[in-house]
């Protein structure tokens, strides 16, 4: 009996192919822009995951900040020291200094900056090499002029021509030999663009650029096992009694958890999909509408037909059946065409803003099994009314 | 024991609407119909000949009284249970045809059996002897606007024999069409009772009453007479 409801239905489905697809257009809005807005958020997430992932997992960037007179305290290489020997858990910790210089190279010049790193620094980032090699330990202790260019120097500079390994060049007075290419990593968002930066041990960087030594911010990375609230708190402490801050005055530092902006961000982008989805859904509900309103004006259209079945010996069940398959078979079809529209959408719309294209499995079958669901509630009302009809008085119809 | 009669009514009363607007459109028929009988219904418009033929139909329930069929009393039925009933023992011929438009004549044809869980190919292998037996094989694959209003009512015959029912009840199966037509339906009428069909055929005409065995009078909600048709009468008394 199935099966002939479902061959009736389609059949009915053909003959008014226009009428169907124009019923079924608020389903397929419906149920493309829900799987757009999913797939367009997930491709967001998953873009800021990278991102922040590209900051390091595990780990603290604490900057020194304004304190509560104005005043602004650096860090220095003895703070460095001491949150490495004091903090459970702690596994390294760098610091960085950077100062903008422009690189010269065979005559032209090019606006940058250089980093005071160390090989502890670019592990705790995760930066990896694209060419070349790091620092030696003598490199770093000595602060040999010895350079790990980024990416956008590169194109800049040697164009994509000769390999830049053993060249030197100048950034500002000072003369460096490039020992290596470090690989693109992203851009943390922000200011500029961190592929546009030129490594060099950190005391070199110290001593000839900015001439004291000063620290711009800690990066400290510690074992996955540990509570990173109770190393804040031991954080906060120890630096606390470093700079001699009283009770009751403010922190002039500030300790960034890298796990909790992802969270942060990952529940923002979450919220905000759940939300434009639910809009998106409304209209799933506004096309569940449509799909009852064609419906009923079908019954009336086919309340001869009705009649001319209830007489022939049809039970009511099997009149609800036909005309509850054929609801069904409807938002069935549009649901299908929505989620292959959705896909095209998704996929052109992440290559459009630079997201990736994060191919969500469970939002297409929900939306598909969210749209035989339309079809069985608002297909329910319809289809009832066609089973209750008077087989006399439907056959007498028109 | 004596086989029950197909049909018994005692004292059907049928109500319609109520109140100061309540009309009563049957007062108490009783109709007692053999197995194998050709029954025509004669009588004057409103006279509840329609009526009648709907509650004999299953399709209406009467307001009082005794409807058997088979022996078994069709009031204490479900509503399903009368469905079934219909689609196992009846067979129906409309004055207006009622076929499925848009639907071929071998469809609609297919369309009782497939309530009755037939498959496809059987369908319509069944349907294609049923269009056979009136005469429509070569216009199985037309719809029914392709059809002229006598072979439209053909398609409907075939539709209401191709279950095999006990009962064929047509409600003025030629009073939409002119005498030609009306007695080509009227001969198949007559051949399928001989077949075994037990029919129940309303009309005005008496001519086409002729080809009943019985003509059953009606007049205000009431049976006036019973009484063998002249055809019967005239072959009764040749043998005799
Ligand atoms: N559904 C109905 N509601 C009210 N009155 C009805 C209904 N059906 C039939 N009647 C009335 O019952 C009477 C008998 O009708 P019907 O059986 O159709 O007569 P006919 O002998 O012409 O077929 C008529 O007066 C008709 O108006
Ligand atoms: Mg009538």
């Amino acid at each position: 009996m199935f099966g002939t409801s479902l061959m009736l239905a389609f059949r009915e489905i053909r003959r008014h192919l226009m009428r169907s697809f124009l019923t079924t257009l608020g389903i397929i809005i419906g149920v493309s822009a829900v799987i757009t807005m999913v797939t367009l958020g997930r491709g967001v997430t998953a873009d800021i995951e990278e991102q922040i992932s590209s900051l390091g997992s595990n780990m603290f960037f604490v900057f020194p900040i304004q304190g509560e007179r104005g005043q602004f305290r650096p860090f220095d290489e003895r703070d460095v020291d001491a949150v490495r020997e004091q903090i459970a858990g702690v596994k390294s910790v760098a610091g960085q200094v950077d100062q903008n210089v422009t690189a010269i190279y065979n005559g032209q010049d090019w606006k940058t900056k250089v980093e005071g790193v160390s090989r502890a620094f670019m592990d705790a980032r995760g930066i990896k090499l694209d060419q070349g090699r790091l620092f030696t330990d003598e490199e770093e202790s000595a602060g040999a002029n010895v350079c790990i260019i980024g990416p956008t120097v590169v194109e800049e500079m040697f164009g994509a021509a000769d390999s830049p390994l053993g060249e030197r060049m100048r950034l500002d007075n000072v003369s460096c030999q490039v020992i290596g290419v470090f690989a693109s990593r992203g851009n943390v968002g922000g200011n500029g663009d961190d592929d546009n930066s030129v490594f060099m041990p950190l005391t070199n960087v110290q001593r000839r650029f900015t001439g004291n030594d000063n620290i711009g911010y800690m990066a400290v990375s510690y074992d996955a096992g540990y509570d990173n609230k109770a190393m804040i708190d031991a954080l906060v402490d120890l630096l606390r009694e470093r700079r001699v801050l009283l009770d009751g005055q403010a922190n002039d530092f500030d300790i960034v958890d890298t796990a909790e902006i992802n969270e942060t961000v990952s529940n923002t982008v979450g919220t905000m999909t759940v939300m434009v989805a639910a809009i998106a859904a409304i209209s799933l509900v506004v096309g569940g509408v449509g799909i009852m309103n064609i419906m009923l004006v079908s019954v009336t259209e086919r309340t001869r037909e009705i009649g001319i079945r209830l007489a022939i010996g049809a039970l009511a069940s099997e009149v609800r059946l036909q005309f509850l398959t054929e609801a069904v078979v409807l938002c069935c079809f549009g649901g299908l065409v929505g989620i292959v529209l959705g896909f095209v959408l998704s996929a052109s719309l992440s290559a459009a803003l630079g997201f990736p294209f994060v191919f969500d499995p469970f939002i297409n079958v929900l939306s598909f099994v969210i749209s035989a669901l339309i079809g069985i509630v608002f297909g329910y009302f319809p289809a009832r009314r066609a089973s209750q009809l008077d087989p006399i008085e439907a056959l007498r119809h028109e | 024991m004596a086989e029950p009669p197909i049909i018994e009514l005692r004292g059907i009363t049928k109500t319609f609407g109520e109140g100061a607007a309540a009309f009563q459109a049957l007062k108490g028929v009783d109709l007692t119909v053999e197995r194998g009988d050709f029954l025509a219904v004669m009588g004057p418009s409103g006279s509840g000949k329609s009526t009648t033929m709907n509650i004999l139909g299953c399709l209406d329930q009467p307001s009082g009284g005794v409807f058997r069929f088979l022996g078994h009393e069709v009031q204490s039925l479900s509503k399903d249970q009368r469905s079934l009933l219909r689609r196992r023992y009846l067979g129906f011929v409309f004055q207006g045809f009622n076929l499925l438009s848009r639907t071929t004549a071998a469809e609609n044809v297919e369309l009782p059996l497939v309530y009755r869980g037939m498959g496809r190919a059987e369908r319509h292998a069944a349907a294609l002897k049923a269009l056979d037996r009136v005469g429509l094989l070569p216009w199985a694959n037309h719809t029914p606007a392709e059809l002229s209003g006598g072979q439209q009512q053909r398609v409907a015959i075939a539709r209401a024999l191709v279950t095999d029912p006990e009962v064929l009840l047509a409600d003025e199966p030629t009073g939409n069409l002119d005498s030609e037509r009306s007695v080509e339906i009227m001969k198949f009428m007559a051949e399928l009772n001989d077949q075994g069909i037990t029919v129940l055929m309303v009309t005005h005409e008496p001519d086409m009453a002729d080809y009943a065995k019985t003509v059953v009078h009606f007049k205000d909600g009431l049976v006036e007479r019973i009484e063998q048709s002249e055809r019967l009468a005239l072959k009764q008394g040749a043998s005799a």
